[in-house]
């Protein structure tokens, strides 16, 4: 199918490009529908219907344990995934509310480290503070909240506001959370954030309205390098088993025993 | 902000109320301690304070938890501390130590110690008061020795019962904080050890300046051995709260951790007012001088000899300049934990508002909440031996 | 005393059935409000309201995920699978697009056409990894959008690119920077022409031997690029052990 880039303005309906008359394209469009009438009810969710699996079944959440990867070695600080975060999780686009951001690590020749983010890297980052003759290497490094199995913000909420959920997933009830901000003050990743609208603590939930569903969180889905990997820790066979095996695994701040469930290869020593 | 702080890191959540929270328990327990000093130990020369010290101790009891109410994002949903306490967190422990404190120690103790004194005022008033004190009798008008009897021995019991709850009413604010391992600043064993010693400290010191504030009001003479002997046990406490924060010091600086860089540059930087030169100096050590030449703490004479009138100002200046460091201390504490990056590469600045509900006007309407308090309950029921015979409000 | 405990030889002063009561009560108002106050279904799991769980995976979708674009648009997803955007989901281009899912008709994404958006990630900046397609945004083809010779489907340069600086660019401009400014990477590195169409499959070659940097750092010629003894400097290791071809300044 020969693509006439720029011969024509008419970009706006590339389908109609593929298909001979607008007769066969509505028919098309309706087979196609009828085919994914099942895939389109379980991705678009209806409120309170109740979560279901791509296959139609309940999803029962003893049967998962997610984890999700971080290959700093592919990231290219784009910013997409900040962006469709904040996107998908109706997350204030302000400072200082982020469920997830990208670092930038520029390391000079004398060792200094210099590190910052320009927004969380939503809109990817300006040329870096330090010339290439005096950088002796750089890179990004993702992060999110790391859905600890220890979680330290869940043991100090003092109403059980904030839970780790079967399935592995810290997440916050936000028509409980009274709003005393010691989770925030407790995670050593800074990964929490105050709803100040909800006055509510708030933070990343692996999109746990996705993951429910069959579908992966929105910052894996965004991200174009595949720099984030997301799948189960244990059991079933997911693109992070395969990642956990084949690279050298490390985790943030693996001292503090909180056992982070986001696994990082390529992590400079450097990253905190 | 210099450095790096993590993005989330752009805004300080625990402001001026909850500095003030710690504030206000610690004073709580530092009062209740000094009663005890007379109620269990026999310490006979402060006994003049003894009624002013629960009184306060009530007071700002009272008005601690308003702070934690302004701070919360839904204060109406605060009962759930009650109903669904997490047992892994030392914050839910505020529920129960905090009504257990309230219920069965504090308004227990002042009940009996002031329960015939009440019968009498309620015997002698007129109209509405009247009421008020039958009620607050709770029936029990007997007064015959057996009674009163009954009355002493509950009050000692509930009072060595309630050195261990004064502990636990402050030490678990310092475990509220000394258990994060997030926070290097905060994480250590010694935390709620310091605070609750800083309480001390500062009870002893607001029940000084209250007593001669009050004594000073009414026109009478101030019992110089009691003050005397206020002022040799606020020594004393500093001496222990100074010693340990000095440990706490040199051993952060021996061990030297990863965190030491960004510790180092905090104190140097955003806290050097605030803790060398208020909480150290101001706030310890000089005091520290001052009583410890002043007081009779360590010979039958003091080192040096000073008249009434010069000590009097020295003991209520030291006792001040205390109340301050002991503030700036919670401040370091609070604020300063999250003035540095858990990334330990950057720190931000902590602005305080004015107005608002976290602002420092907030701040200092809590800080004379607790006076207007004391003052209510001081017409209500009096703490002073001479005023006993009669009933409040007749002279 | 109200209470006729002393039928039973109890002596109890007056005060201890008055507070008792007081306390019971108020235990009783804590055991009532309790049963009213706390949600249905706390504790059911853990220690939180099991509703919560059902509440947040019931919140809506805003990005479709890649696999159900390709229903409709079968032909273009095949495109892409087989192209260089392979890994780049549709959605990270055209925005989210669960609302265009659930009307195709009325809600289309975006289709974002300016030279802007891709630059998002294909301006240079040096802390991206190395390999990773870059231009400078403001000389390459400057003002034309991309799409005009890349179609964003399958994209692949109009010409083979002749500098190696297109990819390795971070590389490059280190280099252009140093004493080896003017050898060209083919100095050291065998290239076959496969590496510029499919990169990761035909790698280019890394030197082997010592005797390679000889040409130039042991050839006695004075005046010139520092001179060593190749037979016994930094022995038995590469000279790249220790030395940084590409910016040989440094350490």
């Amino acid at each position: 199918m020969p693509t006439d880039a720029g011969a024509s303005g008419r970009r706006d309906l590339p389908v109609l490009r593929d298909v001979v008359d607008r007769r066969e394209f509505v028919e098309k469009v309706a087979a196609a529908c009828a085919a994914g009438l099942p895939l389109m009810l379980g991705i678009v969710a209806v409120p309170g219907a109740g979560a279901q699996t791509q296959d139609g079944k309940p999803y029962n959440a003893t049967e998962h344990y997610y984890g999700m990867g971080v290959d700093t070695s592919k990231c290219i600080g784009c910013g997409r995934c900040v962006n469709a975060c904040k996107t998908e999780n109706d997350v204030p686009r302000e400072p200082g509310k982020f469920n997830t951001w990208v670092e930038r690590y520029v390391i000079r020749m004398d060792g200094e480290v210099e590190v910052d983010s320009p927004d969380g890297g939503i809109a990817g980052f300006p040329p870096p503070p330090t010339t290439e003759t005096n950088t002796r290497k750089s890179f990004f490094v993702p992060k999110l909240c790391n859905h600890c199995a220890s979680p330290p913000c869940v043991q100090v909420c003092p109403v059980g506001a904030t839970f780790i959920t079967q399935d592995g997933v810290v997440l916050v009830d936000q028509e409980y959370c009274i709003g005393c901000r010691y989770c925030i003050q407790a995670c050593p990743y800074g990964a929490r954030w105050f709803d100040a609208e909800k006055e509510v603590a708030a933070k990343c939930t692996f999109c746990y309205h996705r993951i429910a569903k069959g579908l992966v969180p929105a910052c894996v889905e965004a991200c174009p390098t595949g720099a984030r990997i997301f799948g189960e820790v244990e059991g079933r066979a997911t693109p992070l088993a395969r990642f956990i095996r084949f690279n050298d695994i490390q985790v943030l701040k693996p001292n503090l025993n909180t056992r982070p469930k986001v696994y990082y290869a390529s992590l400079d020593g450097e990253v905190r | 902000m210099e450095g790096y702080i993590y993005p989330n890191e752009f805004e300080l959540h625990w402001s001026l109320l909850i500095v003030l929270y710690p504030y206000l328990t610690g004073l709580v327990a530092g009062a209740f301690i000094l009663a005890s000093l007379e109620r269990v130990f026999n310490v006979k020369e402060v006994q003049p304070t003894y009624r002013l010290a629960l009184l306060t101790a009530l007071a700002f009891l009272l008005v601690a938890p308003l702070p934690l109410l302004a701070h919360l994002g839904h204060p109406e949903r605060s009962y759930e501390i009650f109903l669904t306490p997490n047992s892994r967190s030392a914050m839910a422990m505020f529920g129960f130590v905090y009504a257990w404190y309230l219920a069965v120690v504090l308004l227990l103790e002042v009940w009996f110690d002031y329960r015939k004194d009440i019968v009498g005022w309620a015997q002698a008033a007129k109209g509405p008061k009247r009421w008020l004190y039958y009620a607050l009798t709770l029936g029990a008008t007997d007064v015959s020795p057996k009674a009163l009897h009954f009355d002493d021995s509950a009050g000692r019991w509930i009072t060595v019962l309630g050195i261990p709850s004064a502990f636990l009413l402050h030490g678990y604010v310092g475990f509220i904080f000394g258990s994060v391992k997030a926070n290097p600043w905060w994480s250590s064993v010694l935390m709620p050890v310091v605070f609750l010693l800083s309480a001390i400290v500062s009870g002893i010191a607001l029940v000084l300046v209250l007593y001669m504030v009050t004594t000073m009001a009414r026109g009478k003479s101030i019992d110089m051995p009691c003050l005397d002997k206020l002022a040799q046990f606020l020594f004393y406490a500093i001496v222990v709260d100074m010693s340990l924060e000095v440990l706490d010091f040199i051993h952060r600086l021996y061990e030297s951790e990863e965190s030491i860089a960004i510790l180092s540059r905090l104190i140097e930087g955003r806290l050097f007012m605030s803790l060398v030169v208020l909480q150290v100096m101001l706030g310890t050590l000089v005091p520290f001088i001052v009583l410890g030449l002043t007081t009779h703490s360590f010979r039958p004479r003091p080192l040096i000899q000073v008249p009434d009138e010069l000590r009097r100002l020295l003991y209520i200046v030291s006792a001040i300049l205390v109340q301050i460091g002991i503030f700036s201390m919670r401040f370091n504490v609070v604020i300063g934990g999250q003035l540095f990056s858990k990334s330990l590469r950057g720190l931000t600045v902590y602005k305080v508002e004015f107005l608002g509900i976290e602002g420092l006007a907030t701040t200092v309407v809590l800080l004379l909440m607790p006076l207007v308090i004391l003052w209510l309950l001081v017409k209500l029921l009096p703490p002073w031996q001479d005023a006993e015979a009669t009933a409040p409000g007749q002279s | 005393m109200w209470l006729p405990l002393h039928q039973f030889g109890v002596i109890m002063p007056q005060q201890v059935p008055r507070l008792l009561l007081v306390f019971a009560l108020a235990l009783l108002a804590l055991f009532v409000v309790r049963r009213v106050l706390v949600p249905d279904t706390f504790g059911d799991i853990g220690h939180y309201r099991a509703a919560a769980v059902k509440e947040i995976a019931a919140r809506p979708i805003k990005y479709a995920g890649r696999a159900v674009c390709e229903t409709c648009h079968g032909p273009i997803a095949e495109k892409r699978l087989a192209g260089n955007h392979r890994g780049v989901g549709c959605e990270t281009c055209h925005g989210p697009a669960a609302a265009h899912v659930a009307s195709p008709i009325d809600v289309k994404p975006t289709i974002p056409n300016t030279r802007e958006f891709c630059v998002t990630c294909h301006a240079y900046n040096p802390s991206r990894p190395t390999g990773f397609p870059q231009i400078d945004a403001s000389a390459h083809n400057f003002p034309m959008p991309c799409k005009d010779c890349h179609d964003p489907h399958a994209p692949v340069p109009p010409v083979t690119p002749g500098e190696c600086s297109a990819c390795h660019a971070q590389i490059w401009r280190q280099k252009a920077l140093s004493h080896h400014s003017q050898l060209p990477c083919t100095t050291c590195h065998q290239v076959q022409e496969g590496h510029k169409t499919t990169p990761r499959a035909v790698r280019p070659t890394k030197p082997r031997s010592r005797e390679l940097c000889g040409t130039c750092h042991a050839s006695g010629a004075a005046g010139g690029p520092p001179q060593i003894d190749l037979a016994t400097h930094g022995t038995p290791y590469m000279c790249w052990d220790c030395h940084y071809p590409h910016f040989p300044e440094t350490r």
